[in-house]
């Protein structure tokens, strides 16, 4: 998309047009800054009447206090590894196989891609049976090995369908020159193609850390022991059975969310591409 | 333009055809990971599903279908089944039609259109888990910024409104969130469609003195069947397969009265260890889905035969 250079110049219907965009952005931002302004708040003020919007002593203390109240360096530590993890392995599995697709013809080739993108349909949560057994079959109950794998299958499908778009975007003649220069098929990969394809390399790393981050229903059924636990199923732990200690609980999930939020938001532009699999045009 | 368009137009890149054995180094660890992350899981599934299962897991031997006939005799999955057909419908309409006009807003050039379509992608980047705890706080009986909302608009007098707890409203929150975190998806997949519209056709019409709305009914809405396609399809999938929502918010309950055959296999199988029955019915969801991804497919073949 090329910026518009054009001067802006306010009419009425153009001031409408920008107020509902402002008001509309605005809703869907406002759960989050609701849950920021919570996790300023001192616990007594929670249910203070009247209620107050804003927080009458800002309580940023809580960001201090919140991690020695519960385990969240162990929950943000597991959820770190278990996406890096799972972004590795996606990296390293659809790589290849999304540059073969993009290069060359061969027998199983549709079928090859019609069994990834059928994969990308399926959430784990049809099968969270059939996974657990699986799981318990291999001994991997509560463990983060098992999450990684299952994020990873189930996160493939993106990056295989984007990479193979970039990959086929990258003229085969500049490859086939660096192979006439004496490198092989694998390093004309690494150093020519690539480096070419990087933004969307970047994208499929982000999508994939991002969508194991947030990953609840696994992490939900596989890993039961607290300490273990990554942070989308461990922030259970602030809703107690009477009371929940909801500026915490906040405190924690916009330590969760900020930084996955500008991650994705950095990728706006790939996202639709890589999720729609080559359907929107 | 995107890459999987480019993707077209570089057919020429590709080497002669090969066979499968010399693609299986390259493309044998993909396919290894999917037989082991979904097919695995899936046909263990069904295999279960026609097994005795004790609520501890242990299979006692084959048992035709009798999981099957224990779930249908359950008297609550009736009304689960109608709520289960009622909550897709519902919430992928809702999402569709709201997200139409939104795309054509946020398509609009204005100051600061950047930060709207920012603030837009926040519900989609962030843990649907946690968004629903938010709004859990939000609809809470006394602070909730719901209740606090309606009273100082003066809408709500005497007693606040319950919203998780109250059987009358408890499914329409639930529909209210699912709608929410659905709408950025389908807006920029909206988004994208409106883009990918050549600005000479629309300028065409315009000359040709079609008012706004004809140019948004006559040129641009036909041009984006495919998109809106795709776009419900897959809001059809992650509507139904939406358990974190539910979860967070009512667990399903009171009872069983805001379960979906999704959460209601979930509870069996993981809250109440009925195992059987629990597998039959996802089995039955899992069948669903399996139809809707081969709608999928082939409304998607056109354009995927020219990648």
């Amino acid at each position: 998309m090329s910026k518009q250079k054009m001067k802006f110049v306010w009419t009425p219907k153009k001031a409408a047009t920008a107020i509902s965009a402002y008001m509309v952005g605005l809703f869907f931002i406002y759960p989050y800054i609701n849950m920021l302004l919570t996790s300023l708040k001192p616990h007594g003020e929670l249910y203070s009447s009247p209620t107050k919007r804003l927080p009458q002593s800002w309580q940023f203390d809580n960001y201090i206090e919140v991690w020695s109240k519960a385990p969240i360096a162990k929950f943000l530590t597991a959820s770190i590894v278990v996406s890096i993890c799972a972004t590795l392995l996606v990296l390293i599995v659809s790589v290849p196989a999304a540059y073969y697709v993009a290069r060359n013809r061969f027998r199983g080739r549709s079928a090859f891609l019609l069994l990834v993108l059928a994969t990308q349909m399926f959430s784990p949560t049809a099968l969270i049976i059939g996974i657990f057994r699986e799981v318990k079959f291999f001994g991997l109950l509560d463990t983060w090995l098992a999450l990684i794998i299952v994020n990873a299958g189930f996160n493939l499908a993106f990056a295989v369908w984007l990479l193979s778009g970039f990959f086929a975007s990258v003229p085969v003649e500049i490859e086939e020159a660096a192979m006439v220069d004496g490198c092989t098929r694998f390093s004309a990969l690494r150093r020519i193609v690539l480096p070419v394809t990087l933004p969307g390399l970047v994208t499929a790393v982000i999508f994939t850390f991002v969508a194991t981050w947030n990953e609840f229903t696994v992490a939900l059924t596989v890993v039961s022991s607290p300490a273990r636990q990554p942070i989308s199923t461990g922030i259970t732990t602030f809703v107690g059975q009477y009371d929940v200690a909801w500026e915490y609980l906040f405190t924690t999930t916009a330590i969760a969310i900020i930084p996955v939020v500008i991650l994705f938001i950095s990728i706006e532009k790939y996202l639709v591409g890589g999720l729609t699999a080559g359907s929107v045009k | 333009m995107t890459a999987t368009s480019l993707a077209t137009k570089k057919v020429k890149n590709r080497r002669p055809a090969n066979s499968i054995l010399s693609a299986l180094p390259w493309i044998g660890p993909a396919i290894l990971l999917i037989l082991l992350v979904v097919v695995w899981p899936a046909i263990e599934l069904i295999r279960i599903s026609l097994t005795k299962i004790t609520s501890a897991g242990a299979l006692e031997g084959f048992n035709g279908i009798g999981n099957y006939k224990q779930l249908f005799e359950n008297p609550d999955l009736r009304t689960i089944a109608i709520r289960t057909v009622i909550w897709v419908l519902t919430v992928v309409f809702l999402t569709v039609i709201i997200s139409l006009p939104l795309a054509q807003l946020i398509n609009q050039s204005f100051p600061g259109r950047k930060f709207v379509r920012w603030a837009m992608i926040v519900p989609w980047a962030a843990s649907v888990v946690m968004t629903s705890i938010i709004w859990k706080w939000m609809l809470e009986l006394t602070s909730g910024e719901f209740n606090l909302t309606l009273r100082q608009l003066g809408l709500q007098d005497g007693q606040p409104v319950d919203w998780l707890r109250d059987p009358r409203y408890s499914f329409f929150v639930l529909i209210w969130v699912a709608v929410f975190v659905s709408i950025p998806f389908t807006t920029f997949v909206i988004l994208a469609g409106l883009q990918s519209i050549p600005h000479d056709i629309v300028e065409a019409a315009q000359v040709d003195g079609a008012n706004s709305w004809q140019v948004y009914r006559g040129i641009k809405f036909p041009l984006l069947r495919n998109s809106l396609l795709i776009a419900t399809i897959i809001n059809l999938i992650n509507v139904f397969n939406s358990f974190p929502i539910i979860w967070a918010l009512t667990r399903g309950g009171p009872g069983y009265n805001t379960d979906t055959t999704t959460t209601f296999a979930y509870k069996m199988a993981f809250v109440e260890y009925n195992m059987g029955p629990s597998t039959a019915l996802g089995v039955i969801n899992f069948g669903f889905i399996m139809l809707i991804v081969l709608i999928y497919l082939r409304v998607t073949k056109a354009t995927r035969d020219q990648a």
